[in-house]
C-alpha cells in the first residue's frame, strides 16, 4: 500500500531534517546555552516538563540579573516559544511595549476580568493585582492566588522548598493570550479566505476557478483525493470537511508563526496545547468511528498463532494512544523548533556584541525561514495524512 | 511556562476556536466548494461523453450516408439497365414489325403482280386464240375458195374418219 509507506518514508525524513536542524543549531551557537537549550528541547519529547520547569524556577531570579547586564538568548527564545498574558512587540528604551490582553480567570468566587497591563510586565510575582475582590499574581506567565505578604525576594507568594515549585493555589485561567489571540486571528484569516471562496463559486458555478478559488482549489481537490479518497477508502466522504479544516488550521497558524511581527509570530502549533487539542480529536474520530474489523485487528489479531495474539493485543492497545501521542509530539516539535533556530540566529549578532556577524545571521535566518515555509506545509500535510490513515484503519471493510 | 505542559486556557480556546472553524467551515466553505467541484467534475465527465457520443453518431451518420449513396447507385444503375433493356427490346419490337409490315406490303403486291400476270396471261391467251381463229378462218376461206381444194380436203378428213 502506498498510503502506508509514504508517511514512513516522509516520518523517517522529518525526523533526520530535526536532527539536521538541532545539529546546526549546535553549530550556530555557543556551546554553553545552546547545549543547555537542546537539551531541553530534546528531552521535552518525554520527561521534560519537570526538568524545564525547576530550569526556569531554580534560574528565574539569576536571568534576571543576568538579563540587565548582558543578553541571555535562552530566556528571550523561552519567552517567545512559550505563551505569555501580553503579547510583546518590542522594547522601547529599555521599556517592553506590550498590547495588554484580557486575563479572564475562573475563580472560586466567580469570573473575573482585567487587563495584562495591570501586572506591568511583572512575571516573578513582585506586583499583586486585585480585582473581583481577590488578589493575583503572575509566576512565569502562571497566575495564582496572591499570598497576604511578600516572602524574602519580594514574591507574593510561597514556595515549596522541596520540589521548588509554587506552591500557592490557582485559578482557572481562560485568558485570551498571545497564542489564544493569533489563534482567533488565524481563524479570521482562515475564515475570510475561504468563505469569500466559496462566495467566487456561487457567482460563477462550473466556470473555470479564478483568482482566490483557483489557488484553493487545487489544494481542496489534493486533500479530498490524494489525502482522504486514497487512505480512507469509499467512506472517504464525511471526514473531509474535519480534514480540510485540519489541514487549514495547521498550515495557516504554521505560516502565521513564521510572520516575524504582530499579529504573527505567536507559536501557536507549536504549543503543546494546541497540538494536543488536535491529536485528541483524531484520536477521537478514529476510535468513535472504528468498526468490528478495527477492534478485532486490535485485540485479537486474525492469522497468528493464539498465544502470540494477547501479546500483541496489548502492543496494539498501546498503539491507539500512541499514534495520536506521535502526532501531538511531532507537530510541536517540528514548529518548536523551526522557532528556536529562527530566534537562535537571530540572536548571534547579541551574542557576538558585533555587526558584523549579521551577514551569516540574515542569511541562515534566511534558509531556515524558506526551509519553515516547506516544513510548515509539510506538518500540516503529515498531521492530515496519518489522520487519514487512521481513519482508513478504523473504517475500512474486511479484505485484504 | 513549561513548554511542554499543555495550559488549560490554551486547551479551551483552541477547543472551542477548533469546532467554531470546523463548524462555519463545513456548513459555508467545504460544502459548496466540494459540491461546486464535484459538479463542474460531473459536467466535465458529461460532457466529454456526450462529444464521445456525437462522434459515434456521426460516424454512425456517416455510414449510413455511404450506404445510401450506395444504394442509390444501384438504384440509378438499375434504372439505367432497365432502360437500356426497354429501349432495346422497344427497337427489337419496331424493327419485327416493320419487317412484317414490310413482308405483308411484298406478299400482297406479289400476290396482285401475280393476278394482274395471270389476267394479263388470259388476255394475250385469248387474244392468241381470237387471232388464231381469225387466221385459220382466213387460210381456210382462201384454201376452200374452189371446189377441188374443198373435195381434197373432205377427202382427208374422210380418210381420217376411216382410219379411225
Amino acid at each position: 500500500m502506498r498510503g502506508v509507506s509514504l508517511p514512513r518514508i516522509l516520518q523517517g525524513l522529518m525526523m533526520n531534517l530535526n536532527r539536521f536542524l538541532l545539529g546546526l543549531l549546535l553549530l550556530a551557537a555557543p556551546a554553553a546555552w545552546a547545549s543547555e537549550d537542546v537539551h531541553s528541547a530534546e528531552a521535552h519529547a518525554d520527561t521534560a516538563a519537570v526538568h524545564v520547569e525547576e530550569h526556569a524556577t531554580e534560574h528565574g531570579a539569576s536571568h534576571a540579573e543576568e538579563a540587565k547586564e548582558g543578553f541571555d538568548p535562552a530566556t528571550v527564545i523561552m519567552h517567545h516559544i512559550g505563551d505569555s498574558h501580553g503579547w510583546h512587540l518590542f522594547d522601547w528604551n529599555e521599556h517592553p511595549v506590550s498590547i495588554p490582553l484580557p486575563v479572564i480567570l475562573y475563580t472560586d468566587n466567580g469570573l473575573v476580568v482585567f487587563s495584562s497591563a495591570e501586572f506591568h510586565h511583572d512575571q516573578e510575582g513582585t506586583h499583586v493585582v486585585e480585582a473581583g475582590g481577590q488578589r493575583f499574581v503572575n509566576i512565569h506567565e502562571k497566575i495564582y492566588y496572591a499570598s497576604d505578604v511578600a516572602n524574602e525576594h519580594g514574591v507574593y507568594a510561597d514556595m515549596d522548598h522541596e520540589t521548588h515549585e509554587v506552591a500557592n493555589a490557582k485559578p482557572w485561567d481562560v485568558s485570551i493570550t498571545k497564542n489564544v489571540a493569533a489563534l482567533l486571528f488565524a481563524a479570521i484569516v482562515i475564515l475570510a479566505l475561504f468563505l469569500s471562496t466559496a462566495r467566487s463559486y456561487k457567482k460563477n458555478p462550473n466556470g473555470a476557478p479564478r483568482g482566490l478559488a483557483g489557488f484553493v482549489e487545487p489544494l481542496v481537490v489534493f486533500v479530498r483525493d490524494d489525502i482522504a479518497k486514497n487512505n480512507i477508502g469509499h467512506h472517504y466522504k464525511r471526514f473531509v470537511p474535519l480534514l480540510l479544516t485540519i489541514f487549514f488550521f495547521i498550515w495557516i497558524n504554521n505560516l502565521l508563526g513564521l510572520v516575524p511581527f504582530f499579529p504573527g509570530g505567536a507559536n501557536v502549533t507549536g504549543n503543546i496545547a494546541v497540538t494536543m487539542v488536535l491529536a485528541v480529536i483524531t484520536f477521537v474520530v478514529t476510535n468513535i468511528n472504528g468498526n468490528k474489523h478495527y477492534w478485532g485487528h486490535i485485540f485479537w489479531m486474525p492469522g497468528l498463532p493464539v498465544f502470540v495474539k494477547p501479546v500483541l493485543a496489548i502492543v496494539e492497545f498501546i498503539g491507539i494512544f500512541t499514534k495520536p501521542f506521535s502526532l501531538m509530539i511531532r507537530l510541536f516539535a517540528n514548529i518548536t523548533a523551526g522557532h528556536i533556530i529562527v530566534l537562535s540566529l537571530v540572536s548571534l549578532v547579541f551574542i557576538f556584541e558585533t555587526v558584523w556577524v549579521s551577514p551569516a545571521s540574515v542569511l541562515l535566518t534566511l534558509f531556515i525561514s524558506v526551509l519553515e515555509l516547506l516544513v510548515a506545509a509539510l506538518q500540516a500535510y503529515i498531521f492530515t495524512l496519518l489522520t487519514a490513515l487512521y481513519i482508513g484503519s478504523a473504517v475500512q471493510d474486511d479484505h485484504h | 511556562m513549561g513548554i511542554v505542559t499543555p495550559g488549560f486556557g490554551l486547551i479551551f480556546w483552541t477547543t472551542l476556536t477548533f469546532f467554531i472553524l470546523l463548524f462555519l467551515l463545513a456548513k459555508f466553505a467545504w460544502k459548496p466548494i466540494l459540491k461546486a467541484v464535484q459538479e463542474r467534475e460531473e459536467a466535465i465527465d458529461s460532457a466529454l461523453k456526450a462529444a464521445e457520443a456525437a462522434k459515434a453518431e456521426m460516424a454512425s451518420l456517416q455510414s449510413s450516408n455511404e450506404q445510401l449513396l450506395k444504394e442509390a447507385r444501384e438504384e440509378r444503375e438499375q434504372i439505367l439497365k432497365e432502360a437500356r433493356a426497354l429501349r432495346d427490346k422497344t427497337i427489337a419490337d419496331a424493327k419485327t414489325a416493320a419487317s412484317e409490315e414490310a413482308a405483308k406490303v411484298l406478299d400482297a403486291a406479289r400476290a396482285q403482280i401475280h393476278n394482274e400476270k395471270m389476267a394479263a396471261m388470259t388476255e394475250v391467251k385469248n387474244q392468241v386464240a381470237q387471232l388464231a381463229i381469225d387466221m385459220s378462218e382466213r387460210i381456210l376461206r382462201a384454201e376452200l375458195k374452189d371446189a377441188t381444194a374443198q373435195k381434197a380436203m373432205i377427202d382427208r378428213a374422210m380418210e381420217d374418219v376411216k382410219m379411225n
